[in-house]
Parts: C-alpha cells; structure tokens; sequence
C-alpha cells in the first residue's frame, strides 16, 4: 500500500500498527531499494552534522568570531541570559530558539549545515531535537526516528504543494519546518500518528502567509529569527496535539491552503528581496553597505 | 510531482548559506570539472540573474571555485576556495552575463584546458541545490547529475545508440533515462545516459571502441 498524503499516511500507520517513522522507512526501502539499517544510519549522520552545526557555534572560539555579514552572535547572548535567569518563555523553549539561531549563525558563515526542508530554515529540526534531548532525556534513536518522523511530513508538503521560498514563501520554509519539527516532537514524546498529523496542520496554519523577504538577499535577516519563531510554533502546536487539542482543518487540506497562499503571493514577497523588510529604507542600506564593501 | 526520498527532505548535508546559490552552485562546478577532467587552466563565469546579483553575498563564486577543484557540496573547504585555487595554479574570472531565456541561477563556464582545448558548458542551479546541465558546447541537453551519468560525445550514424545499450546490458547496468542530441544529421551528437548502476570501466574501454565515439565519459552521482 502506498501513502502519498497525510490522510493515507495515518491509515497505513493504524493498518500496520506502525510509527509514521516507521512508514517512511518502508516507503524508503521500497523506493529505493535500501535496507533500514542503511536508512536510520544515514539519519543519524544527518543528526551529528545538526549537532556540530549547533555547537560549533558555543564551543569554537574562531568560528564565534566569524560572523555573517548581517547576523552573529546572538545565539550566545540567549544561551548567557537563560544561564542567569529563569527564562520567560521556560528553560525547552530558551534553549531551543537559542539553538535555531546558532545552526542560522553556523549557516551564514559558511559551515556544514543540514538542509532540513531547506538552507534558509535549517536551523528548527536541530533547535527542537537538541533542546528537547537535554530537558526530556530523550534517546539517540528516538531523535533518528524524530528526523524520520519530520521528512515524512516533508514528503507530503514537497508532493503536494512546495518546500522552496521562491515559490511560495517563508511559510514554505520556515513553515514547513515547523510542521515537521512538531510532528517529529509528537512520535518523541509518543503521541500517535493522528496527533502528529495535528500538530504539523496546527504549526502550518500558524504561520501560513509569511513571506520570504530576506535582506540584500541573504539568508542571515530576518531568516534567522524566524527560524526561532518556526521553532517556538513547533512547541507550541506539538504541545496542544499531545494535550489532544485537533486541528480543526485537516493536515492535507492545510497543505493546499498553503500552496495556494504562495501562488497568490506576489512575486516580490517570495525570495527576491524586493519586498517586506527587505524594501525598508533599512534593509535597503544594509543592502548597499555589504555590495559596496564586496565589491 | 514526482516522488521524494526522506534525504530530500532532511538532507542533504551541505556547506551554507543557500542551497541554490552555494550548494547547487558548488555541484554545478563538479559536473564541469568531471565533464572536462583534469588539467583546467582557467575559467571563465558568465553569472545571469540572480547568480550575478548576490553571488558574493552567498558564497557562489568561493562554492563554482570548489567544485571546479572537484569538491563535493559538503566540503568544508569550499570557504577558503580563493586561496585553494590559487595554490591549485587555476585562474579565473566571474563576469555578469545575460544569458537569455534560462533559469535565474544560471551560469554558463568557459574553461581553457592545458592543453588549450576549451569547453563552453551551462548549467543552473534549480532550488533545493539540485541542478540541470543545460547546454555543453554547441549541443543543448538536460541532465540533471542524480543518476550515474554517461556522455558520450560522437559522429550521428546509425547503430551507434545499439551498439551502446547492448554493451550496457551486457554488463547489468540498467538504463533509467536516455537522452540523444545532435546538431545535425550525420554531424556531432551527445547521447546521454543516466543508469542505475554503475559503469565498470571496462564498459567503458569497450564502448570506446566503436570509431564513431570521440569522448565516453561517466559522473558518478553526489
């Protein structure tokens, strides 16, 4: 049986009594003529280059240094303040945007990154998975079968409606992310198959309608802190669909809501940097200062 | 569309900030460097759209300059490319170009060999740092680097395309696509093979052989 929505997914899952990691194993194996244990190790590849992108941020002096050409150093200035104060926001979520903003830091100076859906919003998966592995004590394995867990989500999404920017947004990245990030927390803190699905239309609806307006058409601002918003959203979504609180518009249906909102988008709103913030007589002078220093 | 691996989704591992500008840029100079082969003395990067707009900003020039050195797109050394270049004795020059009617991240390489053999060879960068040869030289093609990739660059007679397909099948390579160009009837042709196997060299010599065939060449898949 093949599953290509989020509707199918939850029915193989109940037939097979399976985990939805599991699903796109099978999937994986079948389509590309893999064994699983091939599967879950490249994961967990993908899950070590996620954590060196986080701590290569905190440990490594000369990287700290070397900044992007707009953002930097903020993930430390989070991590220095949750470290003194009961943060405001609880010590998962202070962590987690704290990590979002180190793999955005890590990207924007040029480092090893996993896309996850993309560059631009690579920074949620690891955000969520590395912040919740030290408050909840979460296993290496389940954060492998998180990751699985996040790129069926994003199978879906890419199949039915887009993953890139350009095409449709920030809500296509970041938004994206998010969904997959609260669908991989959900399997994490074993909730079941129709929760996650819940979760990811929950975090997509959230941020549906967000545009893609990066300044001088970097992914440094305002890329970087909406990856902490995109993972904030995964917190929040994931936490509701585990307290069993639905979605009131089905996971698929959102899925082509969203691809409809990117296709109404003006093109200046998706990836090209004439628009949003990127237009602001600000983002405009941030613009000029980095070409003219290049050039 | 069409059907997604899970490494699609989360993956693939890759030097930031863009993966059309840096990672696909970086991929789009490894199948050049695999198309020419060794022995590049210079390059020339015709950059259109928006390649030519932010290539500094996102690292494009430093990720076109690796791949040409043979780097993969995960390669950490893709950010001391200019100074890896210039031990590695390569010039270079980037350039803004308009090249038409092409995707916006698109480049066209100029490379001057040692041996002072040149290639003209464009490609873009399509989203999500996958990529698309789009033409080689005169020849316009389509190929996009995800399979085991077989040029073979030779005179349009008939035969050439069976001669070719029964040395693969002999060998248990199974072909996944097939793409035939020419210029014109009985002038230059590339027939490009994507398979899912990969190609002993052996075939390889054999498919050599045949008089027709100047150049057989295989790009294994990053």
């Amino acid at each position: 049986m093949e599953w290509t929505t989020g509707t199918e997914l939850v029915e193989f899952c109940n037939q097979k009594k399976c985990h939805i990691y599991e699903a796109i194993v099978i999937q994986e194996q079948k389509n590309y003529e893999r064994t699983a244990e091939e599967i879950y190790n490249q994961m967990r590849t993908n899950l070590q280059v996620m954590r060196d992108s986080v701590n290569s941020i905190f440990e490594d002096q000369s990287m700290y240094e070397k900044k992007g050409k707009i953002i930097g150093g903020e993930a430390k200035k989070l991590r220095t303040r949750y470290r003194k104060e009961v943060p405001l926001c609880g010590m998962t979520m202070a962590k987690a945007i704290s990590y979002a903003l180190a793999t955005m830091e890590t990207n924007a100076t040029m480092g090893k990154i996993v896309a996850a859906p993309t560059a631009g919003s690579c920074g949620i998966l690891p955000a969520l998975l590395l912040s919740v592995e030290e408050t909840h004590h979460i296993s290496e394995q389940s954060l492998v079968n998180g990751l699985l867990t996040a790129g069926a989500i994003g199978t879906i999404i890419a199949k039915h409606a887009t993953l890139s920017g350009a095409e449709g947004g920030c809500q296509a990245e970041v938004g994206s992310a998010s969904a997959m990030g609260a669908a991989a927390l959900i399997e994490m803190m074993e909730g079941t198959p129709i929760q996650a699905m819940h979760g990811a239309a929950i975090a997509l609806k959230n941020l549906m309608g967000l545009v893609c307006d990066p300044i001088a058409g970097l992914v440094e601002a305002p890329c970087s802190k909406r990856n902490a918003i995109g993972t904030a959203n995964a917190l929040i979504s994931a936490e509701m669909a585990l307290a069993g609180i639905e979605s009131v518009i089905p996971f698929d249906e959102v899925v082509s809501a969203m691809y409809q909102v990117g296709r109404l988008m003006p093109c200046t709103l998706r990836e090209t940097a004439e628009g949003g913030v990127a237009a602001t007589p600000t983002g405009k002078k941030i613009k000029r200062e980095i070409f003219s220093k290049n050039k | 569309m069409g059907q997604y691996s899970v490494f699609d989704i989360v993956g693939p591992i890759m030097i930031g900030p863009s993966s059309s500008h840096t990672a696909g840029a970086a991929r789009l100079g490894y199948m050049v460097k695999k198309i020419v082969g060794d022995g590049i003395k210079k390059v020339y990067f015709y950059l259109h759209g928006s390649f030519a707009k932010t290539y500094n900003g996102h690292g494009t020039d430093k990720a076109l300059l690796a791949g040409i050195m043979g780097y993969h797109p995960d390669d950490e050394r893709i950010r001391d490319a200019f100074s890896l270049v210039h031990d590695a004795g390569i010039e270079y020059e980037f350039l803004e170009a308009d090249l038409g009617d092409v995707h916006p991240n698109t480049v066209k390489m100029k490379v001057i060999m040692d041996t002072g053999e040149q290639w003209e060879i464009t490609g873009s960068s399509v989203g999500a740092g996958k990529i698309k040869i789009i033409k080689i030289n005169t020849m316009e093609v389509d190929f996009d680097g995800e399979y085991t990739s077989l040029i073979i660059y030779h005179i349009d007679r008939p035969g050439i395309v069976a001669n070719i397909t029964a040395i693969l099948a002999r060998y248990g390579v199974n072909i996944a696509f097939m793409k035939l160009f020419r210029e014109k009837k009985g002038c230059k042709a590339i027939l490009i093979l994507e398979t899912d196997e990969s190609i002993e060299q052996k075939a390889i010599e054999e498919i050599r052989q045949n008089k027709n065939i100047e150049l057989a060449k295989v790009i294994e898949p990053i």
